[in-house]
């Protein structure tokens, strides 16, 4: 047994360490924010109040898990399964360190788009089963949000596969083994991938089709016990999965000096996940239709001229 | 364009900062079971029966805080002992109901009645709430240490007559012709 | 691979079925879904993920979004599903499926004189991508120009 893209030793440690992690998240994010905002946050259990995942899990397990005798069965059970299989098959093309990953695929870079709009369906059917009126407000905030979204989130780093000439994200990562992050020639489609990142994973401060304030819990008010924990987790999950992508295309993945491959991936991809929950604790939630009229007017005429542009220097120093 | 660049740096890449920063700022929550917070003497908390500087309970079971209660959590029945003196025969706080409002205290015309600085008053039984005299009754004086009722009030008692309290002039014969 | 390929088609065949055949609309745009999805593992298992990749981020996840996002506006109920049912009797499948029958005959006689090369050769993204930037360079503009008169007159008519 030994460490290669596919073997069961990569795979079986690249499932339970992503799924750790999406769980410690709840931690970290509980602590990460309350020192932000001048509190202590969880210390109770245990050490740092490390297991409060662990107390977490346990309530959440042995929550009853209802099934609203007006909701659409098939579709309001099909919903919160759909997040957590599409992200976790997100992860199968993210290359971890050299040797370590699911596949080696030539599509990487589109089948993470593929698996991200099939995301949307798992928050557009968990509110329209659910027959709540305020989960399908959410839903339909998260649908229009999500459809949009996806939309800059690939053309914005289409520059980054133009300089790498690879939708592989492998040979991205290798693309900059020269210590040239594509951060640098590409940063204008870095920071549309994060604003896109963020809405795409529905988080804050683009967590408009769950906000709470205005319409309960969005498009997860009727889910309870586990089927709202693989909500929850799904939502970290791809917390992780957007910081990996970002760590892969624009930071030179694993590469780093002196310490182990796998060391450097983490440091980074834990700088993003942590950079996300600062955004949580600092920004306040745009409107609904200024997150649209963002999107359309601003974010999409800069990534379609940040890809022109790089496609022109391309072309030009050829 | 450029506006939005310019916002966005004067906005929320300074907010992003400034929150950031935050985390150098040292916590403000008090971590309550290990450091206790400091509770004023005047604290409205748990409510006890207190003595008088000679041990006698001070209640004369009046019923006034009874009265006061808002929320009825009160009960209480009079019983007098042979040397005259007033007693509640039970005293009983239901403290699921009790809203610490104090009023009881502020009726209680002989100060037997008090508020305390403790409110860790958490039961699983619900039953266990109602406190009963004896759980009530303190061997002290509480908040007011030299204030005896029967010395400075008329009734008269097992040896002190009417007349014989503080401040108290000899009652007047008013059947007598002498003045 | 032949397996796998059995079983997609297969896993497509009944969907499509059941979406044809389920009276609950939520449901068959699920089947629909999911026969999309089998249809993009055939691409892929032909040979070419682009194309697969493609049909599942065009169809699965944009086209159908929106068809459910217009069944959201819709006020679905039991009375909808009560009334489709009432549509969807025996006897309305009868002329459809002669007709599916007779296309099938057709189609199975032209593939009879076909001989596949059962070994399928990957077409990258790079081939399918400089077949549309040269020879169809036409096609493509033209399609990216009804696009944006769709683009701009869809903005028009929202911004009244």
């Amino acid at each position: 047994m030994q460490f290669e893209v596919g073997s069961a030793l990569s795979i079986g440690s690249i499932l339970l360490t992503v799924i750790v992690v999406a769980a410690m998240l709840i931690w970290v994010e509980r602590r990460l924010l309350s020192l932000w905002q001048e509190r202590l946050g969880p210390n109770r259990v245990g050490p740092f109040g490390l297991l409060q995942v662990v107390a977490d899990m346990i309530k959440i397990f042995t929550k009853e898990d209802w099934v609203p005798p007006f909701a659409d069965k098939l579709s309001f059970v099909l919903a919160p399964t759909v997040i957590m299989i599409v992200i976790l098959l997100s992860f199968s093309v993210v290359p971890f360190a050299p040797g370590v990953g699911v596949i080696d695929s030539n599509i990487g870079v589109l089948f993470v788009l593929a698996m991200a709009s099939l995301g949307a369906y798992s928050v557009m059917l968990g509110g329209l089963s659910s027959d709540n009126k305020y989960a399908l407000l959410g839903s339909l905030r998260a649908a229009a949000q999500m459809v949009s979204y996806e939309v800059f989130m690939g053309i914005s780093i289409l520059g980054v596969v133009a300089l790498a000439g690879s939708f592989n994200l492998r040979e991205i990562v290798l693309a900059q083994a020269d210590g040239s992050w594509f951060v640098i020639p590409q940063f204008i489609g870095f920071v549309i991938f994060l604003i896109a990142g963020v809405a795409e994973s529905h988080r804050l401060p683009f967590d408009i089709p769950e906000a709470e304030q205005e319409i309960v819990a969005g498009y997860h008010t009727e889910y309870s016990g586990m089927k709202f924990g693989m909500f929850f987790v799904g939502e970290y999950l791809g917390l992780v999965l957007i910081s990996s992508l970002i760590t892969v295309l624009f930071f030179g993945g694993w590469m780093g000096p002196f310490l182990p491959p796998i060391v450097w991936f983490a440091i980074k991809a834990s700088m993003f996940i942590a950079f996300f929950i600062l955004l949580r604790a600092a920004i306040p939630r745009p409107r609904y239709d200024q997150l649209m009229t963002y999107g359309w007017l601003v974010l999409l005429p800069l990534s379609l001229v940040n890809l022109m542009v790089t496609g022109a220097i391309i072309l030009s120093t050829q | 364009m450029i506006r939005l660049l310019k916002d966005t740096f004067t906005s929320q890449v300074k907010t992003l900062w400034q929150v950031f920063m935050h985390a150098f700022v040292k916590a403000d929550t008090v971590e309550y079971p290990e450091t206790p917070p400091y509770m004023f003497p005047r604290w409205r908390g748990r409510i006890i029966l207190s003595r008088d500087p000679d041990g006698e309970e001070r209640c004369v079971a009046c019923n006034l805080c009874a009265c006061a209660c808002p929320v009825d959590c009160i009960a209480l029945q009079k019983a007098e002992t042979e040397d005259g003196r007033w007693y509640p025969e039970f005293f009983r706080i239901n403290f699921s109901r009790c809203i610490m409002c104090g009023f009881c205290e502020e009726a209680c015309p002989t100060n037997a009645i008090q508020l305390t600085p403790d409110f860790e008053m958490a039961e699983y039984v619900r039953q266990d709430m109602v406190w009963e005299k004896e759980d009530l009754l303190i061997n002290g004086t509480g908040k007011y240490h030299d204030y005896n009722f029967y010395r400075v009030a008329g009734m008269a008692i097992k040896g002190k007559d009417k007349g014989a309290a503080q401040h108290e002039a000899p009652p007047v014969n008013v059947k007598s012709l002498l003045p | 691979m032949i397996v796998l390929f059995y079983l997609a088609a297969g896993i497509a065949l009944i969907s499509t079925i059941c979406v044809i055949l389920q009276s609950n609309i939520v449901h068959a745009l699920i089947y629909l879904i999911l026969s999309l999805l089998a249809v993009a593992i055939i691409f892929f298992l032909l040979g070419a993920p682009f194309a697969a990749v493609l049909e599942a981020i065009v169809y699965a996840g944009a086209i159908m979004v929106l068809f459910l996002f217009v069944i959201m506006m819709l006020n679905m109920g039991q009375h909808s599903v009560d009334q489709e049912k009432s549509w969807a009797g025996p006897r309305v499948f009868i002329v459809p499926a002669l007709m599916a029958t007779i296309l099938l005959a057709q189609f199975l006689n032209v593939l009879s004189d076909y001989s596949f090369d059962l070994v399928p050769t990957e077409i990258g993204v790079m081939q399918v991508s400089s077949l549309l930037f040269g020879p169809y360079v036409l096609a493509v503009e033209l399609a990216s120009i009804l696009l944006l008169a769709g683009l701009v007159s869809a903005y028009h008519l929202a911004k009244k």
